[in-house]
């Protein structure tokens, strides 16, 4: 399934600039995978050493963060936007 | 004139100068601004503190500000309460009121942060300020933004009271609601950031503006002589206010200007409708679980609390404990706290107060020692949290008052 990324500006020095990358995929898991084979070193920014996402990190499958799908098991649909946002502050 | 020597990055200490920056790049945690402590502690004074104006400039060497400011110079400086009745009725000997529902020029501690965070704007020469707020730092970014003739973008969920966009809209803001709740407001807002040269004051200007939180520490400490209480209750959304009373405190007593070492056991209050650094601290970790927030504390309803993994480490680490109030509660909490104290707070505060009594009830908080709990905003900005009686309507006529008031003593 082809599906679209949106890249934060911290990880484009990655994916030379590109603020969307389109790869193919079925979990966010796999997404992460292809990243890591199109760009290799994007999985250490945001994964931690044991494979998990980082603490600061963010992951959204159409709007939806991940953390309240399946983590990394979160399926995507054909044309999913997967947005990687790293975590910033309150407000309110 | 500034003690600052940068930003570092709280997970992996990676330094970058002071410059506008959400987040550190390698590891996406947050910044904290990092001072030169040994100057500050050769030049810095008590006295010389107190012979300053009324306001949280007193305390600029601790702050993040390379000029002289210019909006927020009467932010600050909130009136410390003795609050006798309160802590009769809930079984706390010395009980005191940080009292920012007084807070200039919006009634809410979110005046100390914008304070900060508007002058830095000027200071970087950014184009416009902005902000995703469901109310207290709308108004405040607002407010301050107009003062400094900058235009505020203020993004807000679709579902905000009227009355509070009403009170952001007055300043000149160019308010836009997001379909969503505040969390997917403020992904969007750290997705704008990244287009836009504006300054987001809880995105790309953050590791200034939440330095402002530290004043509510300094002033609790010089309010009580130059000590940190026993005890102090913060109210927790992002969980940023804690943390940052927690370095206050820490602070004061690295240059220097504290009697004693700080021994203060902190307290987080939640709603029982978006509590995830209470139940965090319940488990006893430092893993937040994001939960979707489900209350009548809008101020307090972030589910994705960025700094909840600080709060609740401080707050394990001071030795003190977190609790959550319900709706009810928290609506109790408020007037309790009106017809002790004569303090009107909005529904944070009265998290504030319904989770003090439960903390107390529950033998968590030192009955003895000094007591401090933050109010945060003020009651006017959210009259319905409480539903109280319609008041009697009588004849202009003295029987008819005399019928209603049967039972009180007349007057001779």
């Amino acid at each position: 399934m082809s599906l679209k990324v949106v890249i934060p500006t911290p990880l484009r020095k990655h994916t030379g600039g590109a603020e969307v990358v389109e790869v193919d995929a079925g979990t966010v898991k796999e997404v992460i995978d292809r990243l890591e084979t199109k760009f290799p070193g994007i999985r250490n920014s945001v994964c931690d050493d044991s494979g998990s996402l980082r603490r600061f990190i963010n992951v959204y499958v159409d709007g939806e963060d991940v953390r309240f799908l399946e983590n990394l098991s979160t399926r995507a649909k054909d044309g999913s936007e997967i947005a990687i946002v790293p975590a910033i502050s309150g407000g309110v | 004139m500034s003690f600052v020597k940068g930003l570092r990055c709280r997970e992996c200490s990676r330094e970058y100068p002071a410059r506008l920056q959400a987040g550190c790049e390698d590891c996406f945690a947050p910044l904290e601004v990092d001072y030169d402590y040994p100057a500050i502690a050769r030049t810095l004074t008590r006295e010389q503190i107190a012979s300053r104006p009324a306001n949280l400039w007193r305390y600029r060497e601790l702050l993040p500000v390379e000029s002289d400011p210019v909006v927020g110079l009467a932010s600050g400086w909130t009136p410390l309460v003795r609050a006798d009745r309160l802590g009769k009725a809930l079984g706390l000997d010395h009980l005191y009121l940080k009292n920012d529902a007084v807070s200039y020029p919006t009634l809410s501690f979110k005046d100390r942060v914008t304070s900060m965070a508007v002058n830095k704007a000027l200071e970087f020469k950014l184009e416009a300020v902005g902000c995703a707020s469901t109310g207290n730092l709308a108004n405040s970014v607002a407010a301050q933004a107009a003062a400094a003739g900058l235009p505020a973008y203020i993004l807000i969920p679709e579902s905000l009271e009227r009355s509070k966009v009403t009170a952001t809209q007055i300043y000149g803001a160019r308010v836009i609601a997001v379909r969503g709740n505040y969390d997917d407001v403020n992904r969007l807002c750290a997705q704008i950031a990244e287009r836009h040269p504006w300054g987001f004051v809880n995105v790309n200007l953050r590791p200034f503006y939440a330095e402002g939180s530290k004043t509510m520490g300094f002033e609790i400490a010089e309010q009580l002589g130059w000590n940190a209480p026993t005890s102090i209750v913060v109210p927790m959304a992002g969980g940023a206010l804690l943390s940052k009373i927690h370095k206050g405190l820490h602070e004061l007593q690295r240059v220097g200007l504290l009697q004693e070492p700080v021994t203060t056991k902190l307290y987080g209050a939640q709603a029982l409708g978006c509590n995830p650094i209470v139940d965090a601290v319940r488990r006893r970790s430092i893993d937040i679980k994001p939960v979707k927030p489900n209350t009548i504390a809008k101020s307090l309803a972030i589910g994705n609390p960025a700094d909840g993994y600080y709060a609740s480490g401080f707050i394990q680490n001071s030795g003190g404990w977190a609790d959550d109030a319900t709706d009810t509660e928290i609506s109790a909490g408020i007037q309790l706290l009106a017809e002790t104290q004569g303090i009107y707070t909005e529904t944070a505060g009265g998290v504030s107060v319904a989770v003090t009594k439960k903390l107390v009830e529950g033998g968590h908080i030192d009955r003895r020692g000094i007591t401090v709990v933050c109010i945060t905003g003020n009651g006017l900005k959210t009259p319905d949290a409480v539903t109280l009686n319609t008041p009697e309507v009588i004849d202009a006529k003295i029987e008819a008052f005399e019928r209603v008031v049967e039972g009180v003593a007349h007057v001779a």
